[in-house]
């Protein structure tokens, strides 16, 4: 009997085939990609309650990250300053500008300020600013150039590949721990020797294994 | 070797033809064909009935799993120490049933053994079924579902990790799914032709297209013959060794642990045996019923059901040596955990299970010594119904009882199945026979082609050369 | 989607909205739109219609790839202040005391941003010496339990403080006549000087202290013995015999951790010299109790029996003149006694006879008797103070019942308890107090009393208010606050005050006053309080006093304040004697029963305390209730079997209980612990078990003779943490390994040979642990008591849910230490041992090899690692661990927890959530915390002892000793290098890092055979 399909049909049959095929690896390259932290958390700047712009503070008037997250270097948390830390300065300075009304609006009452947390790690993440910072992990490995930064965002993944990159590899992102801060510091010769150095100097030996971040 | 050519009385006697009635190629391709061409307004009420039942029943399943991912494994019985219950007992149950029809599709292909011929594509399509059942417990065992797929080795930037490639878990995915991929590769190549010849008859255009597109251009040319040929048996070789290593895999589960009852480096070939054992039990059952329903006694003979009897009980007893040696290992070890847990096996709280599953796995298959017996419909209908609860028991004896009285007599617990343990296996044993009733119904449930090739021989009316290619 | 589980700034998780609509009226919604889209705010939340909202929202998370449902907006909320010494998310650590039950104990505890978190023993104070009780342990639960008294109730409605006050000003006490005041057991100085002053105001006043558990009967003995007001100080430490006549010193008869610490100091074989100090413990008693475990040689009496032994002792050690032993047979208890008798005469002073505040006074009087006629040490004397008008007992509490029924009371303040419900059923006291025109209640619940009183006022936590505490020994502690009264709570002082009409009505000031009035340099009537900053340090410096109190605060103990002078005293044997003479004899025959205080519930006060509710009681190991515990052979003569429930009767009292089979209970002898069935409680605590004050009466407070029992037809589900039968012994396993003293000095191999463990090999590589640090742990089997410190203490710090009496049934408790008890011996005299089982943390791990997704990994350090975040539950590692000591989350069990309940929670552990597996950690919060406390200080080496794990903290026993492995001076490996240190299920080669060190016994060689 006459066949049904046209001889052409195998063609088309193989194509379909092949087009399938493509489609799912696409499907599931394009689920390992967006599914990376990269794709989903980088770029996160939400609006903060007070236009703060750290590339003035920091960047130009050239602040010390450590004059307002004083906690940095004792403490797992990098504490945001009270509203007294802002209004040491900003009883002298900019008295009356409006921008600053919820800040002395917060001192005035007591309320806090609600800041806006951009940089945030899971619950079952348990990292420690105390520990890294005196390792000599600089502010810039995770945060990038805040003093560049008018309004805050996050500048790196900050998932788990991200935080074992460094872990299985320390060096190229440790400095001494005075330059810790100075986000803008070039290394005067290679990195990575000041890294290896620091490594032998301070026996840095971050964990890789999981109770070293997850409790 | 070729059958006997009928003529020879003696040789009747021992070896009667396996399509009686001498039926010729048209009286074949008409009694297996018009089941499936048959006007769906003309089907059997009862079909539809049946049908109806079975997948009200998928229905329950789909509402037992939706509860279980929503709520959490609680819902189950499963405590501590019984972590494994009625969800990786169902899952093995399942695997093992599903051993039967690459079983008979392959090995017996490999070994030229004819009769296989009218039951290996239902033993394909329960395997396909069976497996398809079983993959739901291995998913829904996880407390958190959503992220079975860490199971698989997917790409996985964010973490930057991998599996842990010593866990038998992972071997049992790669296990189970190579087996499945495998199964239906199998199971449609044997359809194609047939289903050519479906097309070739199909009356109305849906149908025709339907089963133009499925049969993939097949004119039975020669050189297509000879490259399905080809493929069948190269397909056969691959599968034989599937249907030793899935459930040699399965088996590393238990075998690869410390506890007392599973830590036994038998369970392959035990697992093995029991597979078949368990799968040909099913096939059994599904074909005597198919028989009396669609009236096959000349295709589905007595002969087949026989030859099949007696794998049944040589599988049986296989398995019934395993019990016996377990418990001699047990005692000749001096391990007093594992002396204990065989005196507990079979005189513990759990001395029911252990009992049911001897008496259906090796006692009750002992009838088939009888020439009667195996040849008697309904006691082999009965015996195939108890031989599957006993490989269920055999599943849940080794698997939960060996939990529930390890090491420390602190930690001994007790399990009870709750409803929804219950419902969620039930709801398995629905969505098999739905999917098999459906696969009755579209589908020729007989190898179309290849009875043809039997009764060609069986007519002498192949030159002896194509008698060697089947 | 994040949508709709936006987080809210309170650190107790997410909130979920039922609907977007919900949603869209909540204000984290509206910072939400104005933070993600600016320029839309307003007409999205004022102009358009939800809908159109909605819609916007939905086009927006196209338009912003993902931005806006990329992840709930968390605040960041700073201190708008500031204050001194605190840094965000850091723990702060304070000193404090308990009083339980007039017990006190000195505790440190750990809070996290102004929360509570955990409870230790306060090293420096001598009766905690750094150890703390489970109860102690859990009391931090009581302060965060959501249906604690949340507000001030006349006739049970809601009205104000104010209201109150009015009220207490309006009242017209006069001279007092018919005031009346009821607390429990007072342990506060301050409160003392308090409470003198107000019954000097008010001369008729009368002040009634009654606790369902008394200890007064000591106080009553040395009347008795010494006619003088004197009271006993045990010092366990100093005894090499002991005999514990039916006292339970190392469960619930002292609520402090002394005991077991003196106790347990002889049990410590650190080196061979030790073998010499090892103590031998009798324990003669009713029902098993720890103490009865621990003990060395047992014997089952009825606990009114006891006296008779006691005298037949005294007598048989010429003691008590003119008096000769009773039935001096060849039975079990003549050969006991006799034994007893030639050891504690051979012990001399080394020796101590013991009884329990459950024992009539002469018993007590009998046993000083006996401890001073040996010459011991390890009993003295403290002269105590008394109180005019102020009584103590249950007497005393009989005799106001008596006066309020006679309507001789008008105002009756009762601070603190629940008499309604613990008191005496005979007595009636609820239906006494109607008869009282105003009946204020101070209390933490609304209980029983709560609602029978005119007033109930919501009592302050223990941590959340001034107050002070002194040890029966005379050490005070200052009680500070570390949070602000959640519910509003008041203390007893300052009630009193109120009531006193005093002018200091602020607890801070209550205590502050008192204490620096001793003071040396004080200024007399001083309230202010000291600023803090500059002006602080300035009137510090500038006064002693000031300088002293904060010292005191600080430290945990008053400065000054120190064990007081021991007395010498002589007991007098003929007044004993003659005491004994008209004591009434024990009721020969029937059915008795004994009431004894709950290890889990207490009296009653933690019957809302899931912690202790589930933790199982150390010997019969039931949860979520209590039973009538009852010998096999009665059981078998009554023909009762466990479940059965039955009435039980005498004279108008009765109540229904079901009975369970307890080996080793003595014959004829009923048990049931008090503080169950309570009918006013919150969630956990309502209906749970059943309540024995319905049988307890003024006459019989502790056994009541000749009770009918009958059967009701009905039955009962115990709950048990262990499978009761065959599970109850060890089925000949080696895995509890105890061996006799003088054997092990035989034959030290005598452990080891309890198992074959032939040359075993890994087909992995085997990894080496020879470098840097190598945690294990050694738990000495000899001194564990078994007291489930340990388990509660595990609770507290790693978040494991309290998953119910339902739950456990199935067999899904969460403890990650668990206590396991076998049973040795025969069904009637069994011996019952106790083993904590932590997970192994084995170097072979069995679990982890199985986990598909590699959730359970080693770490270089030896650490079995448990990951929750990449756990998916298929629940192989449990099934494939030896101990079973992996704890599945088969349901959400946190789900339920209330944002009050979950301040609770250690910041520093994750909560887990349905689905996945968790175990013991050996801590590695604090292992990491002190790691990284070492580094930032140059990157030190980490001191032994340094880490403690929770478990070991608070152990009384310190059985549990945790460490570096790998440094040889540590005192784990030391222990680890002992003869006796075993490790269960070798034979696995799983090399498990936790091990244990055998029992020695101390067994009599006489009473072996």
């Amino acid at each position: 009997m006459a066949a049904i399909f046209p001889k052409s049909s195998d063609l088309i049959m193989k194509v379909a085939g092949a087009l399938i095929g493509l489609g799912a690896v696409a499907a599931i390259s394009a689920y390992a990609y967006y599914s990376y932290p990269a794709q989903i958390d980088v770029g996160y700047q939400p609006v903060q309650p007070v236009a703060y712009s750290h590339k003035l503070h920091a960047g130009d008037l050239g602040l010390d990250c450590y004059y307002c997250h004083s906690t940095v270097y004792k403490a797992a948390f990098a504490a945001v300053p009270s509203t007294n830390t802002c209004m040491n300065c900003h009883t002298k300075v900019k008295t009356d500008s409006p921008r600053l009304e919820v800040v002395r609006e917060s001192a005035r009452t007591g309320q806090a300020i609600p800041w806006v947390h951009i940089h945030r790690l899971p619950d079952y993440v348990y990292f420690n600013h105390e520990a890294h910072l005196n390792a000599g992990v600089s502010c810039v490995s995770c945060h990038g150039r805040i003093d560049q930064m008018v309004e805050v965002e996050q500048a790196k993944p900050l998932n788990m590949a991200f935080c074992l990159d460094c872990h299985r590899d320390p060096a190229p992102n440790l400095r001494p721990t005075e330059q810790v801060t100075k986000l803008a510091w070039v290394p005067d010769r290679d990195p990575r020797a000041i890294g290896e150095e620091i490594i032998a100097q301070k026996h840095i030996n971050p964990p890789v294994n999981c109770s070293g971040c997850h409790r | 070797m070729s059958v006997a050519v009928p003529q020879d009385p003696q040789l009747l006697e021992v070896n009667p033809p396996l399509v009686p009635g001498h039926p010729d190629y048209h009286d074949v391709t008409e009694q297996i064909s018009t089941i499936v061409e048959g006007d769906v307004r003309t089907t059997p009420m009862k079909y539809w009935i049946t049908l109806a039942c079975t997948s009200s029943i998928v229905v329950l399943l789909g509402g037992m799993l939706t509860y279980l991912a929503l709520t959490g494994i609680g819902v189950w019985g499963n405590n501590r120490p019984v972590g494994w219950a009625w969800d990786i007992t169902n899952f093995v149950f399942w695997i093992g049933i599903g051993h039967a029809g690459t079983l008979i599709s392959a090995i017996l292909f490999l070994f030229r053994q004819k009769w296989r011929t009218s039951i290996n594509r239902s033993a394909e399509a329960m395997t396909l079924f069976a497996v398809m059942c079983a993959a739901i417990f291995p998913v829904f065992h996880t407390g958190r579902p959503w992220r079975a797929y860490w199971l698989f080795p997917v790409p996985n930037t964010d973490l930057g990790m991998w599996q842990n490639f010593r866990s038998p878990l992972i071997w049992d995915v790669f296990a189970v799914n190579t087996y499945l991929t495998v199964s239906i590769l199998f199971w449609f190549t044997g359809l194609v032709p047939d289903l050519a010849t479906l097309r070739d008859r199909a009356v109305g255009k849906v149908r025709q297209y339907i089963f133009a597109a499925l049969s993939m251009g097949w004119r039975g040319s020669a050189r297509h013959w000879r490259h399905y040929e080809a493929a069948y048996l190269i397909l056969a070789g691959i599968s034989t060794p599937l249907v030793l290593s899935v459930h040699s895999v399965v088996s590393f589960d238990f075998a690869t642990s410390v506890i007392p009852g599973w830590h036994t480096t038998i369970f392959p070939p035990y697992f093995v045996a029991g597979a078949i054992f368990s799968g040909f039990a099913c096939v059994m059952t599904l074909l005597l019923i198919a028989r009396w329903t669609l009236n096959l006694q000349d295709l589905i003979t007595m002969k087949h059901l026989e030859n099949m009897n007696k794998i049944i009980l040589a599988t049986g007893t296989i398995v019934g040596y395993a019990y016996a040696m377990e418990f001699f290992i047990a005692w000749y070890s001096g391990n007093m955990y594992e002396r204990f847990t065989f005196w507990n096996r079979a005189f513990g709280p759990y001395w029911w299970a252990a009992w049911s599953m001897y008496t259906c796995n090796v006692f009750i298959p002992q009838l088939y010594w009888f020439k009667k017996l195996r040849t008697n419909l309904w006691v082999m209908f009965i015996i195939s119904i108890t031989t599957n609860i006993g490989m269920w028991f055999e599943r849940f004896v080794i698997i939960a009882t060996s939990l529930t009285r390890d090491f420390l007599p602190t930690s001994w617990g007790y399990f009870h199945p709750t409803y929804v343990d219950i419902c969620t296996f039930i709801g398995t044993v629905g969505l098999f026979l739905t999917l098999f009733l459906l696969f009755a119904r579209f589908l020729p449930m007989i190898a179309i082609s290849e009875v043809k090739g039997v009764v060609a021989v069986e007519k002498g009316s192949f030159p002896k050369e194509r008698q060697e290619v089947h | 989607m994040s949508l709709v589980s936006i987080k809210t700034a309170a650190p107790t998780g997410p909130k979920y909205w039922r609907s977007l609509d919900e949603l869209a009226k909540t204000p984290q919604f509206r910072e939400f739109v104005e933070q993600e889209f600016p320029a839309h705010a307003d007409e999205m939340l004022e102009g358009n219609s939800r809908r159109t909202v909605l819609k916007l929202m939905a086009a927006s998370f196209g338009l912003a790839g993902l931005a806006a449902c990329r992840r709930p907006v968390e605040h960041i909320y700073p201190t708008a202040k500031g204050w001194d010494n605190y840094v965000p998310g850091e723990k702060l650590t304070y000193a404090t005391a308990v009083s339980l039950a007039g017990q006190v104990t000195g505790l440190l505890v750990e809070t996290h941003d102004g929360r509570p978190t955990k409870i230790e023993g306060n090293p420096d104070h001598p009766f905690s010496q750094g150890a703390a009780t489970a109860l102690v342990q859990a009391s931090l639960l009581n302060l965060y339990d959501p249906d604690r008294s949340k507000s001030v109730l006349e006739a049970g409605k809601e009205t104000s403080w104010s209201a109150f006050e009015a009220t207490v000003k309006s009242l017209s006490l006069g001279d007092g006549s018919g005031l009346r005041f009821l607390s429990e057991t007072v342990a506060s100085p301050s409160l003392f000087a308090l409470r003198a002053d107000v019954l000097k105001k008010f001369p008729k006043a009368k002040w009634v202290e009654y606790e369902a558990f008394q200890r007064n009967a000591g106080r009553a003995g040395a009347m008795i013995a010494f006619n003088e007001a004197v009271s006993p100080q045990t010092d366990f430490s100093k005894a090499k015999v002991i005999v514990a006549l039916d006292s339970d010193f190392l469960g619930q008869d002292w609520q402090t951790p002394l005991p077991t610490k003196q106790f347990s100091s002889r049990r410590h074989m650190d080196s061979e010299e030790d073998f010499d100090k090892i103590n031998r413990l009798y324990s003669v008693e009713s029902q098993f109790s720890i103490t009865g475990a621990n003990a060395d040689h047992r014997l089952r009496l009825r606990g009114s029996e006891i006296k008779q032994f006691a005298a037949d002792l005294a007598a048989a050690l010429g003691a008590l003149p003119g008096l000769n032993v009773l039935n001096n047979g060849t039975d079990r208890r003549s050969k006991f006694l006799a034994a007893i008798v030639k050891d504690l005469k051979a012990a001399g002073k080394d020796s101590l006879v013991i009884t329990s505040p459950r024992q009539p006074a002469i018993v007590h009087a009998l046993a000083f008797l006996i401890n001073q006629s040996l010459g011991s040490t390890a009993m003295e004397f403290a002269k105590s103070g008394t109180q005019e008008r102020v009584e103590a007992g249950v007497d005393a509490l009989k005799a106001l019942v008596g006066e309020m029924n006679a309507g001789q009371v008008s105002t009756l303040v009762m601070l603190g308890g629940n008499p309604v419900y613990t008191a005496p059923a005979d007595l009636a006291f609820a239906s006494a107090l109607a008869k009282v025109a105003a009946s204020l209640h101070l209390g933490p619940d609304e209980d029983e009393t709560a609602a029978s009183a005119k007033w109930h006022v919501p009592e302050a936590h223990y941590l959340e208010s001034w107050g002070d505490a002194v040890t029966s020994t005379g050490v005070a502690t200052i009680q500070q606050p570390m949070i602000d009264p959640i519910f509003g709570g008041r203390t007893a002082a300052e009630i009193l005050a109120l009531v006193s009409g005093s002018p200091t009505t602020k607890a801070h000031d209550i205590v502050k006053n008192y204490w620096m009035s001793t003071f040396p340099g004080s200024h007399p009537g001083e309230t202010k309080s000291v600023a803090s900053g500059k002006d602080a340090v300035k009137e510090i410096t500038a006064n002693p006093a000031e300088q002293a109190w904060r010292k005191s605060v600080h430290d945990g103990i008053v400065s000054g304040t120190k064990p007081q002078e021991t007395a010498k005293v002589t007991a007098d044997a003929k007044r004993i004697a003659a005491a004994w003479a008209t004591e009434p004899k024990a009721a020969e025959g029937g059915i008795e029963v004994a009431f004894v205080p709950s290890a889990s519930v207490f009296d009653g006060r933690f019957a809302n305390n899931g912690w202790m509710q589930e933790a199982p009681d150390p010997i019969n190991k039931v949860v979520w209730g209590n039973a009538a515990l009852i010998s096999p052979a009665t059981a078998k003569a009554k023909n009762l079997s466990d479940g059965d429930v039955v009435t039980l009767t005498r004279g108008g009292l009765k109540m229904e209980v079901s009975v369970l089979t307890q080996p080793g209970q003595a014959d004829n002898a009923i048990t049931i612990a008090l503080g169950y069935g309570r009918e006013r409680c919150g969630r956990a605590g309502k209906d749970v078990g059943f309540n024995a004050n319905l049988l307890r009466s003024s006459d019989a407070f502790w056994y009541a003779p000749n009770v009918e029992i009958a059967t009701t037809g009905k039955t009962y589900t115990h709950v048990t943490t262990q499978e009761r039968g065959l599970a109850d012994g060890m089925n000949n396993r080696p895995l509890y390994r105890e061996v006799d003293i003088a054997e092990y000095k035989k034959n030290p191999k005598a452990i080891e040979e309890q198992s074959e463990v032939p040359p075993l090999h890994s087909i992995y590589t085997e990894l080496n642990y020879d470098k840097g640090y190598q945690w294990g742990m050694a738990i000495d089997l000899g001194s564990c008591t078994g007291c489930n410190a340990c388990v509660v203490a595990c609770v507290a710090e790693n978040n494991t849910p309290v998953v119910g009496k339902d739950q456990v049934a199935r067999g899904r408790e969460m403890h990650w230490i668990r206590m396991d008890r076998y049973y040795v011996g025969s069904e009637d005299e069994p011996r019952a041992v106790e083993q904590p089982l932590p997970c192994m943390q084995c170097e072979n791990a069995p679990c982890e090899n199985v986990c598909p997704v590699a959730a359970t990994t080693h770490t270089p350090e030896g650490l079995n690692d448990m990951v929750y975040n990449r756990c998916v539950g298929t629940r192989y590692c449990a099934n494939n661990c030896p101990f079973k000591v992996r704890h599945f989350n088969f349901l959400n069990f946190h789900k339920g927890d209330s944002d009050i309940l979950s301040m609770v929670h250690n910041p520093d552990v994750t909560v887990r959530m349905r689905g996945v597996m968790e175990k013991c950690t050996y801590c590695v919060q604090r292992i990491q915390e002190t790691r990284i406390a070492a580094k930032a200080d140059g990157r030190r080496e980490i001191k032994d002892g340094e880490i403690k794990t929770a478990c070991q903290q608070t152990c009384p026993a310190d059985a549990i000793v945790f460490g570096n492995i790998n440094d040889p001076q540590s005192k784990v490996s030391k222990l680890k290098k002992q003869e006796r240190n075993y490790a269960m299920l070798a034979e696995l080669d799983i090399r498990p890092r936790t091990t244990y060190l055998a029992r020695l016994r101390n067994p009599n060689p006489e009473l072996e055979a």
